[in-house]
C-alpha cells in the first residue's frame, strides 16, 4: 500500500523522472531469480537460488562443524552456540512430538538449520532470500505434510483416521467436526508454507520501500533510515521466530502422526 | 483526472486488505497478553508453555500474512 | 496490466518458469545438508555432549567421595578430640583424687591432733575446775567453820564438811 502511495506521489511530483527511471521503488525486484552466468533459466541452471542455498549449507556447517570443532569439555563461544542449537531442537522434538519422535531429530534439525540460515542470510543487504519463495517453502511444507501423513498411516494404520473423528464430541456433531478437521488438515501445508514465505517477503518488501523513501526525501533521509534500522532488528527477530515456528509446527504435525488419538 | 478506474479500484482493494493485518495484530496481542497474565499468575508453569505461545502466535500471524499476500497479489499479479 | 506486471514489477514468486530450478536446487541443498548434519555434525555434537555429561557425572561422584572422606576425617578428628578430652579429664580426676586422699590424710591427722589437743585442754580444764571446786569446797568449809565459830556454834568439822558438800552439790 505504501508502495502504491509512493508511486502515486512519484508520478505527481516528478512526472518526467519516472520516464527516465529516476525514482521508482521496486520492492519485488530483490526476489527475482537470476541465472548466475547469464542465459535462460532451466531446471539445472545455477542461479542466485543455487548460490544462496549453497551459502546456507556452508553457514550451517560452519556453525555445527567448524564452530564445534574444538570438542572441548568447556566449550568456546561458537561451540556453545552449536550445542545450544542442538539442545534446543532436541528438547523441542522431545517435548512437543514425544520421546519416540527423537529418531526424526536429524530431519527436523536439518529443516530448522536450513530455514534459520536461509532467513538470516537473506537479511544481508543485496542478498537473495530463498525462503521468501513460495516454491521453496511449499516444497518444504509439502514434504513435511506428505511424510507425516504417510508415517501416520504406516505406524497407526486406519487408526490414524481417528485424528479426524473427535470422540469427545457429541455423536451428531462428529461428522461436521470431521469435515472441519479434514479441511484444516489439508490447509496445514498451505498455511505452513505461506506463513514462512509471506513473513520473509513482507519484511524485505517493506524494508525496500522504506529504503526507497530515503532517496526520495532528500534532506530528511535519516527518518526512513532510522525506520529501516528498527525494521531490520524486527526482521532479525522474525527470521529466527519463523524458523522456530516452522520447526515447532513440524513437530506438532509429527506428534499427530505418532499419537493420532487426542 | 487521468488514470484508470480499474487501477484505482485495485489500490483501494489493497488498502482494504490492510484491515486484515490489523485483525492479526489484535490476535497476536491477545495471545501474548493472555500468556503474560497467565505467566504472572503462575510463573513456574510459564516456561513449559512458551512453545504453545509461539504456536498460537504463528496461527494468528498466518492469517495476517494471508491478507498481506492478497494485497501483493492484487498489486502485482492482477 | 497483466502483461506489464509479468514482465516488470510482478511477483517473482509467481513466475512459474523458475519453479523447477528452485525446487531442483532446494532438493539438492536439503539432501546435502541432511547428510552433512546427520552424518558429521550431529554425531560429533552428541558425542561432545555425552562426554561432558559423563565427565560431570564422574566429577560429581568424585566430589561426593571427597565429601565422604572429609566427613570421615572430621569424625576421626572429633573422636581424637573426645579421646583427648576424656584422657585429660581422667588425669584431672586422678590428680584430684590423689590430692583429695592426701588432703583427707592430712585432715584426719590434723583432726586427730586437734582432738588430742582439745582432749588435753579439756582434761586440764577439768583439772583446773576440779581443783577450783575443791578449793571452793575447802574455802567454804573454812569459811563455814569460821562463821560457826564466830557465832559460837558448836559444830564439829565433820558435820560441817558434810553439810557444805551437800549444799554445794545440791546448789551446783
Amino acid at each position: 500500500m505504501r508502495l502504491g502511495k509512493a508511486r502515486v506521489r512519484n508520478k505527481g511530483t516528478r512526472p518526467v523522472a519516472s520516464e527516465s527511471g529516476g525514482l521508482s521503488i521496486k520492492p519485488m525486484e530483490q526476489f527475482e531469480v537470476k541465472a548466475l552466468f547469464g542465459g535462460d533459466i532451466s531446471w539445472y541452471t545455477p542461479t542466485n537460488v543455487t548460490l544462496w542455498m549453497a551459502l546456507t549449507v556452508v553457514a550451517a556447517s560452519a556453525l555445527m562443524i567448524y564452530g564445534a570443532r574444538g570438542r572441548a569439555l568447556v566449550p568456546s563461544r561458537a561451540q556453545s552456540a552449536a550445542e545450544m542449537t542442538y539442545g534446543f531442537i532436541y528438547n523441542m522434538v522431545k517435548d512437543v512430538a514425544g520421546h519416540d519422535a527423537v529418531r526424526f531429530f536429524p530431519h527436523i534439525f536439518t529443516l530448522f538449520m536450513f530455514v534459520l540460515f536461509a532467513n538470516l542470510l537473506g537479511l544481508i543487504p543485496f542478498a537473495f532470500t530463498t525462503t521468501s519463495h513460495i516454491a521453496v517453502t511449499a516444497v518444504l511444507a509439502l514434504t513435511v505434510f506428505l511424510s507425516v501423513t504417510t508415517l501416520g498411516f504406516i505406524l497407526n494404520g486406519t487408526k490414524f483416521l481417528g485424528l479426524f473423528w473427535v470422540s469427545s464430541a457429541p455423536l451428531a456433531l462428529r461428522p461436521v467436526l470431521a469435515l472441519i478437521e479434514l479441511i484444516s488438515y489439508f490447509a496445514r501445508p498451505i498455511s505452513h508454507s505461506i506463513r514462512l514465505a509471506g513473513a520473509m517477503m513482507a519484511g524485505h518488501a517493506v524494508a525496500k520501500v522504506f529504503a526507497g523513501f530515503a532517496s526520495a526525501l532528500g534532506a530528511a533521509f535519516f527518518v526512513p533510515v532510522l525506520a529501516v534500522t528498527a525494521l531490520y532488528a524486527l526482521e532479525l527477530l522474525v527470521a529466527v521466530i519463523q524458523a522456530y515456528v516452522f520447526t515447532i509446527l513440524t513437530c506438532v504435525y509429527l506428534r499427530d502422526a505418532l499419537h493420532p488419538s487426542h | 483526472m487521468e488514470g484508470d478506474i480499474a487501477e484505482m479500484g485495485k489500490y483501494i482493494g489493497v488498502g482494504l486488505t490492510a484491515i486484515g493485518m490489523g485483525g492479526a495484530a489484535i490476535g497476536v496481542g491477545n495471545i501474548a497478553g493472555n500468556f503474560l497474565s497467565g505467566a504472572l499468575r503462575n510463573p513456574s508453569a510459564a516456561a513449559g508453555q512458551t512453545a504453545m505461545l509461539f504456536i498460537g502466535i504463528a496461527f494468528a500471524e498466518a492469517l495476517g500474512i494471508f491478507s498481506f499476500l492478497v494485497a501483493l497479489l492484487l498489486m502485482f499479479a492482477v | 496490466m497483466a502483461e506489464t506486471a509479468a514482465a516488470g514489477t510482478g511477483m517473482p514468486q509467481l513466475d512459474l518458469s523458475t519453479f523447477s530450478n528452485q525446487i531442483f536446487w532446494l532438493v539438492v541443498t536439503m539432501v546435502v545438508l541432511y547428510f552433512v548434519m546427520s552424518r558429521v555434525a550431529l554425531p560429533r555434537v552428541a558425542a561432545v555432549l555425552a562426554d561432558r555429561r559423563g565427565t560431570i557425572t564422574s566429577d560429581i561422584a568424585a566430589a561426593e567421595e571427597y565429601k565422604l572422606k572429609a566427613q570421615q576425617a572430621e569424625e576421626a578428628y572429633n573422636k581424637a578430640l573426645a579421646d583427648a578430652r576424656a584422657e585429660a579429664n581422667r588425669i584431672v580426676e586422678a590428680a584430684k583424687a590423689e590430692m583429695q586422699a592426701e588432703l583427707d590424710v592430712q585432715i584426719a591427722k590434723a583432726d586427730a591432733e586437734i582432738s588430742a589437743k582439745s582432749a588435753e585442754s579439756e582434761r586440764r580444764i577439768r583439772e583446773i575446775r576440779d581443783s577450783a571446786l575443791e578449793m571452793v569446797t575447802d574455802v567454804s568449809k573454812d569459811v563455814t567453820g569460821d562463821i560457826l565459830r564466830l557465832f559460837d556454834a558448836k559444830a564439829d568439822a565433820r558435820s560441817v564438811n558434810a553439810a557444805v558438800s551437800a549444799r554445794l552439790k545440791g546448789g551446783a
